[in-house]
Order: C-alpha cells, then structure tokens, then sequence
C-alpha cells in the first residue's frame, strides 16, 4: 500500500470533518478498502477509521431490528435478539466470507460499499430497510444505485440500518467457487412492506427486486409459484464462473430454495 | 516399561510440526540479514510486446533506491539454464531458447521481469519500480499450444521456429499402425488436461548475501534442492564456483515441484548483493507468484486404442500437444516426454504403443513438472480412454480393466515404452479397493440418491507411475543433465546419538520424521537421538533434492548404506573390545554382541569408543564414526493402485459433491503408516482440485484471467469427502528398504477417478467426455442439453 495518515476520531462530527479532506477514505471493516490499499488500487491521503464513533449495537423494537453501521457480521450472527426476531438475517451474517471476515467486516462497511455480490444489500433491499447516515433516512429501494454505487453523497456516512422484522424470510447464497462471495444470492420477504426478493451476486447493476417473483409469490407464497418465473439474461453478469444463462437459471433457482426455506 | 515403537511401520508423530503449528519455523523470509536491501520486480503487463523503452532516471532519484537493474546490465551473466534436453524425431536437439533473467528485447509473457528494483525498503522498492517507465510494443501473443503451432501465430523466440520446442516420438510407430490395422474396433478420444498453479503456502522469496573479505555468495532460498540450485546457478548463470558459494534452503512451505527451478529472482538477488555488497532480499506477493512460478500439466492430447473383438487392447497410439509456456523451465522438456510418454503402458499390457509429443511455446508462464508431473497427464488419458471404450462398446469398467492388466506373474514387465517394471499387484489394488469403497452395493446408493433427487456416479482409475527418480545412466541417456543419485552423510556422536545429513528436502513431507525412523530401525537408537538435517549446501556434502518422491527411495537408500557401512565400521571396534572375530559379532537390537555368546557392546559404547579410542585398532582402522554414502538406484520404481469416487451431482445448479473417496495404493514398504496417509490425502485433495475446481485460464490475448484466489478455486476442507486410504504392499525389488514412494500417487490417481465418477453420473445425458474441471456451470450445460459439446 501506499503511505497515507491514519485518523481515528472519536466524534462523529470530527469524523466528517476529516472526510472533507481530499482523498480522504473511511475505514469500517476493512475487508474490501484494505485489501484494495494492499494492492494499490488506491491512494487515500488519509484513512479516517469509523471504529471509535460508538456506532456499533443492536436494538430490537416489536417491528424492527436495528443495527448499528459499525456491527460486525459476527455480532448480528450471533445476536440472540436478531437470530429471534429475523433468523435469516442472522444467519445471512453469519455466511459471510469467513470467521477473520466476519470479526472485521461490518453492515455499514458492506452497504456503503455495494460490491454486486455481497450479501447484506439483498438483505436490506428485500426487507424495506431503512439506511440512516449523519443526513438523512435513506429507504432502500432508492439507496442501491448499480454495482459500487448508492445514494451516499460525500461527507455522509452511515450511522444504522434498521430492518422490519418480517413475517417470512430466508436467504439462500450459491457461492463463486473461487472467492465464496454470492454467484447468486437470494433474499425472499414477506412482511409489512409486502412480499419482495432481492437478488445480489448475479445482476450487471448489483443488487435488484426481482419482480416476476415477487408478483408470483404475492398471489400465491409457495415454491411452486416461482417455479416457472424467470429473470432476463439481459442483466445478468458473466465471467469464467457462470454465464449469463447459467446465473439467469440459478436465480431461478436459488429464489425457489429461499421460498422453500422462508416456509 | 518398553520403550515405544518407533522403527519401520510405527506412526511416530511428526516432529517437525511442534515448530511449525506453533510459528516457530524458520523460512526464508524470517530471515534478515545486517544491512539488508529489498528487490522488487517490474514485470511485465502485456502477454507479448517487444520494448521499446525502460526509463529508470525518475525511479533511481526516488527515496531510498539502491539501484534498478534492467538486461541490459545484466549482459555478463548467463541465461537460467534448462537441466534436459530432448532430441526432435530427426534426432536433432529441441530449440533451446535463452531465458534471461530480466527480459532482452521483448517480454513474452504476463509476470515476465523486466526490471529489478532495489531499495532500503520494500516500501520504496514498490514505489520505486511503479515509477520505472517501461514502453512496450503489442505483438500477436498465443496462450494454447494450439494456437501458437496455427499458421501465421505469433513467432516468440527467433530460434524456435514455429513455436516448437520439439516434436519428439517414442515407441514402435510401424508395429502400432499393424495393431490397428487388425483391429476390430478403434476407441478415440480427444482430451484436455488443464493448467494449475501450484501454489504453494508459502510464496518464494530469496536471499542474495556477499562476504567480500572472503568472496563467498550465499542464497537464501525457497528450494526443494539447494545443491542443484547452486550447481545451475553458480556454474551456469553466475559463474561462481562451488566452493564460493553457499544456498540454503532453510524451512519450506510446500512446493508439489514449483519449487525445484532454478528461478531468475534467485539469481537476481544473488547477483546484485555482490554488485551492492549488501544483502539483498525478495519475496513474492501472492499475485506475483500466480505469474511467476512455473505452472503445472496443460496437455491438448488425442488418444486412440485399437481393441480385438474380446476386448483386449491391441495398441495404443497418442498425439499430445505440450505447452512449455514463454521459456523453458528447468525441467520443462522431462515432464511431456520421460516423465508422461513413457507411463502410457499404465497397468496395462498394451503390447504396443507410438507416442507423439509437440512441445510448444506460447505466451505462457513457464510450464515445469507439479506433483506427479506427467504421471497424472498419462493416467488422466489412459483411465478416461479406458472409460469411454466402455461408453462405446457396453464394456464393464472393472472387467475390462481386470483383463488388460499386466498379469501378477509377468514381473519384471518390459512396457512398450522403455520402462520396465519390477513389481506390482493391480488385481490386488484393485480388489481391496472395491471392497473398501462397497463398489457392490453402489446400485442402492444411486437409487437412494435420485430418490432425493441427485445424481450419484461411480468412478474408478486404476494408475501406475514411476518414481524414486533415478538411476543416473538411464536418465542421463535420455537427456538428463544431471545425475539423479542421493547423498547421505551418518554422523554418530561421542555419546551415540545421531545425526544425518541428507541431500533430500523436507518441505512438508515430514522427513524428520521419517528418515529418523530409519536410523531407528537399523542402529537401534531412540527417535529422540536422532536429528535430520537438510537445507544447506555448506552442512550436508552434496545432493539432488527432493521431487519425484524420491526421498526416501534414493535418499533412504544412501542412508542404509551410509549405515551399513556405520555397522561395518562398528563390528570392527566390537571385535576388537570382546576380542572376537570380526566375522563372529552380529549387530541386531542396538548391541554389537558375540555371536552364540552374552557378550556384547552397546552401540553408544561403540561410539564412544571410536571418539576415545583408548583401546581402539588404531592400527587398523581410522578413530571416529561417521560414514557418507552416494546411492544410485538401480530402477525407478512403481507404485500403482486403485481409486474409486463417489460423486453427487445437484441436477439443478450442476454442483459436484465428493462424497466417497477410496485411494488403495502400493507404495511398498510403508515406514510412517501416519504420514503415508497424510501424503495420499494431501495429493487426492490436489487430484479433486484439477477434477472439480482448478484451472489456470488465459483469454485468447494471452492475459491470465485467473490470477488471484478470487477466480482461481483452490480445493477447500468443505470441497473434500473423507479420503479413506489402505495400502496394497509389493516391494520394490531394487531397493534395500523395498520402498516405492507416496508423495504423489494421491494427484496421479485420483484425477480420473474423479471425472470417471462425475461422467459416470450424467450417464443419462449422453456424456461419453468431459474435460476439467467439472466446474457447476460445464456440468450444468450439459444437464441443460443445449451446450454438450463446450463441455468437451
């Protein structure tokens, strides 16, 4: 990596003022930026780690699960709270990358950085959540803005995400067989915010509501309904791993086995 | 209370692991020397380019620069030398084309180095050599040999015309065109074996130091055979001689062979400590190592058996296009010819056999031998083509097989194809593993599978290869630039402990282990008494390394005859103290007694004895205990065996799960039961990786797409079934201790186990081939119908 300063504020306020600088990053996780820095596909002048803003913790209402932005996955994985109110919430947490990714890797770190086939936007996209930042409560439907990309403008950092708690859920991934991020991976909901399925891992855009599934799925929630709804090749992504067709397919497929397990 | 069993057959925990699980390993990169400089390379983005231009003025006034070395500084040295050669059908020598250690004029593939950035700092290294503008040209490149032999491909060395390195042949054309001329039936098959890379743990890294009061180079290196590196390097690159120079190859993390070359950065940081007179230290990132350590396998081969009406196989006649990559790596030339060609007789007794080998250039990462090294190509082709005669004429695999193995009693077998083997058992192999893997009761796991759903295959190989590398005259003779013996120096302390100093390399196998149960065995001393020593040109009096899984068959044998001569020397002394006749004292148990009598010596008298020899035939013979013996074998040897795979496949995502695997391997006498089993765990994990997972893909311009973890899937534990292994035990004749070796029968065998298997369950569909990997996607099309051919 390149030399770059390393800042850590304990003030949410001192944080976004050391984000004005120029070139300045902000550190949550780690798990994408730093690997990034090691391969020196970046030049920050300044890495502002978010880790001292008291912005971790989780908080369980009778309608939502909130998550603070600096939780880490093995936090939400193992919170008794979150695996009662949306088990598959939890155990979506708990199936990202490994043990050593999931101590560092963080929901706010994730959803800022939207890779396409990460799992906690399918996660937020299916469940309606809500992404507040120092600004502003951000819905999802209008946060995801196509792969690496979100409604984040400068300066504005996420502090939570909170999730209604559905009445079914489930998330099923088919893993890329080299780096196990999500190929396909599937979040079904059905809950205050109707039913929803949101796909990350295959579409050219990053994640998306899948909306054959979803209307099939709200006249008639089973497996079977989604057994013959398919989604357009035209958006899907291809590389060495799945073409086009065959992600097209195991979307088609993945959406039934997360249908199966939401029950 | 007995002391526990620790000699031949016992399972003695490994040693060498305390060291290792705890962090207490010493590899090359733990090692700093005082005053140490860093080396990064500037290598080569474009797969094939001439250069027009490498500025270094900016790099050079950058913080902490040394020195940036391009070919151009360079111009003394010498080229990295191949250690084979191979002759063309004419018997003209193959095209040997220079591989620099920074590239001259042009690059050749992506990872080729062009620069050597030297710095206080790795830190100012990589800035620096960010900074080195380099100016290149494009050419037309071509990553697959087939595409480099095409008309009008790009030409990439100017003294190999065509892209051929050699178009070499074995075996006897005009009685193999007669066998299939009388055929009833001709079998064909057109095959891929795909690339990987090894990648081992531990990345390379080396060391270069320079004492210039004294002139003596030292290399720290990630090498799994010190003495040959300084013999290529010092006598061919450098010009340094032996005595001027020292390499050590301390603690090494893996190598499964990428680490038997002799590699441009080793003699690049040796070069440049004697030009600086600092040290001067390099390590490979990960990425660096996907471009720069000489990949494995990568074969385009068709294969045609003539059978009789019965099925017998009447002849077998082969075509394989080899890519060698961009340059030939130190062995490159063994691998597709002696190490693959002459293996194509397998456990059969195919009675005639012609072979072709195009070896070819392209814009490749070197290509050198990787675990099994040839062998895994040849039983690749010939377990799959055994296979698809099944497909085509309704034979059954295990009986076909049966009937075409080399007899129990037709030991010692001649092959068609120049090796002649001294021992083995298939029918035996062969049974034990059915047994072992319930081959019988298939039929109800198969039903008991599509009732939920999946598919279930059965896949069976059976595989014989040659290793315990190598009777030095034979190798020489075809081609071998070096001899292939090992060395073993037994030094028996004062107080009877023992050390051995070995010239074969540890570097995961768990020789310290191992080798120390010989000297358990033969002097009767405790494990804990022994120490085995590897690694260090300047300790250990000379050696060829480890690969081949030679170490134990050739450098176990020099340790046996290193010790015997330990005994000869003892009994002498014995004799002497029980004033006895040398012919009268027996050595058995530790003891050096009278034969018929109680009167005996301890072997730790003995060796006190020779250190103090008070009362000693000095006379007669030289104080001291310690003997050196140089063993050339007489016969590679053969191990062979059995795999059998279970596989299930998910019809809806294309999916491949291992779920029963069975590896029955002859691998002779077996000295560490534990660590046999480890070996062939470790090398059928490597065999399902090339099955199922890996692949080192280039586009067709020549970039590697799969140049990180992220695309190039490694074998992981949840990949993986249990592996259960037995051995079936024929022992090597020509040996003293009757072993074969078992570092690589796991890769060899269990390949086309695997993909008999995965082929085996997609039945239905109509599959007849498949190459590797079985990735989902492949398996899929076909499951989907529209794509059977792609997967071919």
């Amino acid at each position: 990596m390149y030399n770059f300063e390393y800042q850590k504020p304990a003030a949410l306020a001192d944080a976004l003022k050391a984000l004005g600088q120029e070139d300045a990053k902000a550190l949550a996780g780690g798990m994408t930026l730093i690997p990034v820095l090691k391969q020196r596909l970046n030049k920050p002048s300044v890495v502002v780690d978010l880790s001292k803003l008291g912005l971790t913790g989780i908080t369980v209402s009778a309608d939502a699960v909130t998550i603070g932005a600096m939780t880490t996955h093995a936090a939400v994985a193992r919170s008794v709270e979150v695996q009662r109110a949306i088990p598959a919430l939890a155990a979506l947490a708990g199936g990202i990358g490994d043990n050593q990714v999931r101590a560092r890797g963080t929901i706010g770190g994730s959803l800022a950085n939207n890779d396409p086939a990460a799992c906690y936007p399918a996660a937020a996209l299916a469940l309606g959540a809500t992404i507040t930042t120092n600004k502003r409560a951000i819905k999802a439907d209008d946060y995801f803005q196509g792969m690496f990309s979100t409604a984040l403008e400068e300066s504005e950092v996420i502090t939570s995400v909170s999730f209604p708690i559905p009445g079914k859920a489930a998330y099923v991934k088919f893993k890329q067989p080299a780096s196990r991020y999500a190929m396909v991976g599937v979040f079904v909901a059905k809950g205050p915010a109707g039913v929803r399925v949101a796909v990350t891992g295959s579409g050219q855009g990053g994640v998306f509501r899948f909306a054959a599934a979803e209307a099939a799925l709200a006249a008639n929630w089973s497996a079977e309904a989604v057994a013959g709804v398919s989604v357009s090749v035209d958006r899907m992504m291809s590389d060495i791993h799945g073409s086009a067709a065959y992600r097209a397919h195991l979307v088609a497929v993945i959406t039934k086995r997360a249908v199966a397990a939401a029950g | 209370m007995n002391a526990p069993f620790e000699g031949i057959g016992a399972s003695v925990r490994r040693t060498e692991d305390l060291r290792f699980i705890s962090g207490k390993g010493n590899y090359t990169d733990d090692i700093n020397r005082p005053n140490q400089l860093h080396a990064v390379f500037k290598r080569s983005d474009r797969p094939h380019a001439s250069i027009v231009r490498v500025d270094t003025a900016a790099a050079l006034a950058m913080p902490g620069v040394a020195a940036i070395y391009t070919a151009a500084d360079l111009a003394a040295i010498g080229g990295l030398p191949c250690g084979w050669g191979i002759n063309n059908k004419d018997g003209t020598p193959m095209a040997e084309p220079k591989h620099p250690v920074l590239a001259e004029g042009k690059v050749r593939h992506v990872g080729d180095p062009i620069a050597m950035v030297i710095a206080d700092t790795r830190q100012h290294a990589k800035d620096a050599a960010e900074a080195v503008v380099v100016e290149l040209h494009d050419l037309p490149a071509a990553a697959t040999g087939r595409d480099a032999l095409a008309a009008g491909a790009a030409q990439i060395h100017d003294n190999a015309p065509g892209n051929v390195c050699y178009d070499w042949h074995i075996g006897d054309k005009d009685a193999t065109d007669a066998a299939f001329a009388k055929a009833a039936r001709v079998v064909k098959l057109d095959l891929l074996n795909n690339r990987l890379v090894p990648n081992a743990m531990e990345p390379r890294a080396a060391i270069g130091d320079f004492d210039r009061t004294t002139g003596l180079h030292t290399l720290y290196t990630t090498s799994q055979n010190p003495h040959v590196i300084r013999l290529l390097m010092g006598a061919f690159v450098l010009g340094i001689p032996e005595h001027k120079l020292r390499v050590v190859a301390p603690d090494v993390g893996g190598g499964f062979g990428s680490k038997i070359y002799h590699y441009a950065e080793e003699a690049g940081c040796t070069w440049a400590a004697a030009k600086l007179n600092r040290p001067v230290k390099w390590t490979a990132e990960r990425s660096e190592s996907f471009m720069s350590d000489a990949h494995g396998r990568d074969h385009d081969s068709h294969a045609e058996m003539a059978l009789d009406a019965a099925g017998n196989f009447l002849g077998l006649r082969v075509a394989t296009i080899a890519n060698l990559g961009a340059y030939l790596s130190t062995f490159g030339p063994a691998v597709p010819t002696y190490l693959y060609a002459t293996l194509l007789a397998g456990t059969y007794k195919t009675p005639t056999i012609y072979a072709e080998v195009k070896a070819v250039f392209t814009n490749t990462v070197p290509v050198d031998a990787y675990r099994g090294a040839g062998r895994p190509e040849a039983t690749f082709l010939l377990e799959r083509l055994v296979d698809a005669i099944c497909y085509d004429t309704g034979a059954d695999p295990v009986a076909i097989r049966k009937q075409n193995f080399i007899p129990r009693d037709a030991f010692p077998y001649q092959t068609p194809v120049a090796l002649q083997y001294d021992s083995g058992d298939y029918f035996a192999t062969l049974e034990t593993a059915m047994k072992q893997a319930d081959y019988a009761g298939f039929p109800a796991r198969k039903a008991a599978a599509a009732a939920k759903g999946k598919l279930r295959g059965i896949g069976i190989s059976t595989y014989l290869e040659a290793c315990g590398i190598a009777p030095s005259a034979v190798a020489g003779a075809l081609g071998a630039r070096a001899g292939l013996y090992e060395v073993a120096n037994v030094r028996v302390h004062p107080t009877g402990s023992v050390t051995v100093f070995t010239g074969t390399h540890s570097h995961g196998q768990g020789h310290e282990t191992t080798l120390a149960q010989l000297v358990v065995e033969q002097l009767g001393v405790p494990h804990a008494q022994v120490e085995i020593v590897h690694g260090d040109t300047d300790r250990i009096p000379f050696g060829m390394g480890t690969y081949g899984s030679r170490s134990l068959a050739v450098g176990g044998s020099a340790m046996v005859k290193a010790m015997d001569k330990i005994i000869t020397k003892g009994k002498k002394i014995a004799a002497h103290l029980l004033e006895a006749s040398v012919e009268d004292i027996e050595f058995a148990g530790g003891k050096f007694s009278v034969a018929g009598t109680d009167r005996a010596k301890t072997f730790g008298e003995i060796a006190l004895t020779a250190y103090v020899p008070h009362n000693y035939p000095i006379t007669e013979i030289e104080p001291g205990l310690d003997e050196t013996a140089f063993y050339d074998p007489a016969n590679f040897t053969f191990p062979g065996g059995c795999h059998v795979c279970e596989v299930e496949i998910d019809p809806d995502t294309g999916v491949t799960s291992v779920v029963q695997f069975v590896a029955v391997d002859d691998v002779g006498r077996v000295i560490n039961p534990m660590i046999v089993e480890g070996q062939v765990q470790g090398g059928v994990a490597q065999g399902i990786g090339q099955a199922l997972l890996e692949n080192a893909v280039y586009d067709a311009q020549g970039q590697l797409v799969s140049g990180s973890f992220m695309d190039y899937t490694m074998p992981r534990a949840d990949n993986l079934s249990n592996i259960s292994v037995g051995t079936e035990n024929t022992l090597c004749t020509h040996n003293p201790l009757g072993v074969k070796g078992c570092g690589e029968v796991g890769a060899i065998g269990s390949p086309p186990a695997v993909m008999n298997a995965v082929i085996d369950a997609l039945k239905a569909y109509g599959v007849r081939h498949m190459n590797m990997p079985a990735s989902p996607e492949k398996v899929w099309n076909i499951i989907n119908g529209g794509q059977r051919a792609a997967a071919e």
